[in-house]
């Protein structure tokens, strides 16, 4: 549904979007991850044609979003950064102009509005002024105006941001169940939000992407990930850590924790250990009072961290 | 047809928002009181309505270029300062229609807005019916041009409400250009110019200002000249609107 190849953008001499290309397709959920100031903002306004591109191509639904953009923007549902909405309108009348505008006519319109206030859970406040609304229900309308029309592609920008947590799992809910169906692109730095709600995430920094692939490949890139953690009792923590270092397939050993006589240690694979960590670390341990061997499945935060301050990110390593 | 929709979608919703907030009766009331004001009060040379003598709405109509001056850039200032402000503008841009829909679409709806306010003068027309017997035409005709100057300073605005996020800003540099929208054909800036430089440069510049050609419609004279001149400096001002606005977005 959304394809973008080759998507830069330069803000007189600084280069803001630097070649990005990737593409979503109807039932993915795609989530944008990057520290502030990494393009993530510039490109979702690149593809829904708020601002033209300096060059590189972005289609939707087959329309080229700068030579064809009111078929592409027909298609699209935008929720741009600090939702912002006509504060002087009610609930009401803000999302029927959005519908009107969306073409919605007849008795679609009244449906559309009706079928949108139900789903951001908007009717005790549907007659209220929009600038006398908490930030919550704010950035609900106009989230609700965003899926009005029922859009194949939504493009969100950070849709949970300043939402209470109850409102955050809501809205996480709603993007995942509109995922089956839709090709959606949000944007986020809360990294627990790619686990719930996305089937695929891009990490982008300084313009560029620097990671694409799912949550769980994600992770298998934190140096964390595939290390083996191992509780025992009743022995040294120097005649544990020697007799791993021993295991082919152990790079290095960290002691984690000492206390009330349990060693716990983290073993990092070699690069010949193919999965097989837990099994040869279990070997090694026979007779030792096992507690607990257990595999590590990296975590995201460390992969972001280390994707997008690479410097700091090794030393928080060691 | 789908163009048209889409720009009274726009016009529709900008018209609410005017009557939304207290602006919109603030505008009314003033613009009111002044047009009583000065049509019965004020002018000693300029002759007031009374003293003039005549079954007309001349003291009326004299006024109003400058009461324009101040109170259409007050009308105009927040048509797309407001919309950048608020950040609204990246949600109206990224609508199934174009810019130049949402440039007309916002621009009409201020334009009636003015229309409603001159309409609300009415009670004049029917006093100077009651006490003499005046040439309606010529009344209609005042009103016709009226409207076209207000439109022309209003586009006028929508230029510098474009430039800036800040309504202030933007009031205060619309008033300054539609200052010399008017000076270019004052009097006295063309008894000063004729003394140095050439009839034709003199003519060229009086034919830039609203005066000159607002003059024909208080006589009650409709040449079309006038009507193109009114509506060239809008479509003109509207496209200048489309580039900045397009220029902000390019970055």
């Amino acid at each position: 549904m959304i394809q973008v190849v080759g998507l830069t953008k330069w803000f007189g001499a600084k280069r803001a979007v630097d070649g990005i290309s990737f593409s979503v397709a109807r039932g993915e959920v795609l989530g944008f991850l990057g520290p502030n100031g990494a393009g993530k903002s510039t490109t979702m306004r690149m593809i829904t044609g708020f601002i033209p591109p300096s060059s590189g191509r972005v289609k939707v639904g087959g329309f080229d979003v700068v030579e064809q953009p009111i078929q592409a923007k027909r298609l699209m549902g935008y929720l741009p950064e600090n939702a912002p909405a006509y504060t002087d309108m009610t609930v009401h009348g803000f999302l029927n102009f959005a519908a009107e505008i969306r073409g919605l006519r007849g008795a679609a319109r009244p449906r559309a509005v009706q079928r949108a206030v139900e789903m951001c859970f908007l009717e005790s406040v549907l007659h209220q002024s929009i600038e006398t609304l908490s930030k919550g229900y704010r950035h609900r309308t106009c989230f609700a105006q965003s899926i009005i029309h029922d859009p194949e592609v939504l493009v969100m920008d950070e849709p949970t941001d300043g939402l209470d947590p109850n409102q955050k799992h809501e809205v996480r809910g709603l993007i995942r169940r509109m995922g089956e169906k839709k090709a959606i692109i949000f944007s986020t730095h809360i990294l627990e939000e790619v686990d719930a709600a996305c089937t695929r995430a891009i990490i982008i920094d300084r313009g560029r992407i620097v990671a694409n692939g799912t949550p769980t490949e994600l992770r298998q890139k934190s140096e964390g990930a595939g290390a083996v953690t191992l509780r025992v009792k009743g022995v040294g923590s120097a005649e544990v850590s020697a007799r791993l270092r021993q295991v082919s397939q152990v790079k290095r050993v960290a002691v984690l924790e000492e206390k009330n006589g349990s060693v716990s240690l983290r073993a990092f694979p070699a690069s010949n250990a193919n999965g097989e960590l837990a099994r040869a670390i279990g070997e090694a341990a026979r007779g030792w009072q096992i507690e607990q061997l257990q595999t590590e499945e990296g975590r995201l935060d460390e992969v972001f961290r280390s994707l997008t301050m690479p410097d700091t990110g090794k030393k928080s390593e060691t | 047809m789908n163009a048209l929709a889409n720009i009274k979608t726009i016009t529709k919703r900008e018209l609410a928002a005017y009557f939304a907030s207290p602006l919109a009766y603030v505008f009314i009331v003033i613009f009111l009181l002044l047009c009583g004001f000065f049509t019965f009060m004020v002018g000693t040379n300029l002759g007031a309505f009374f003293e003039h003598g005549q079954a007309s709405l001349d003291t009326f109509f004299i006024w109003h270029p400058w009461f324009y001056l101040f109170l259409v850039p007050a009308v105009g200032m927040r048509l797309w300062a407001e919309e950048r402000r608020v950040g609204t503008m990246e949600l109206l841009l990224t609508m199934p229609i174009t810019s130049w829909q949402a440039i007309v679409g916002k621009f009409l709806a201020s334009w009636l807005f003015l229309a409603l306010a001159l309409a609300l003068t009415f009670p004049l027309v029917i006093t100077v019916n009651v006490l003499g017997h005046p040439d309606n035409g010529v009344i209609f005709c005042g009103y016709l041009g009226s409207w076209l100057m207000a439109g022309a300073y209003l586009a006028v605005s929508c230029i510098t409400s474009a430039m800036t996020r800040a309504q202030v800003v933007s009031f205060i540099i619309s008033v300054v250009l539609c200052l010399f929208l008017i000076l270019a054909g004052f009097a006295p800036v063309i008894q000063f110019l004729s003394g140095w430089a050439s009839p034709s440069v003199v003519q060229a510049v009086a034919a830039c200002s609203v005066i000159t050609h607002f003059d024909n419609f208080q006589k009650g004279v409709l040449d079309s000249r006038d009507v193109v001149f009114f509506l060239s400096l809008i479509v003109f001002s509207l496209f200048t609107t489309a580039v900045i606005l397009r220029g902000h977005r390019a970055g």
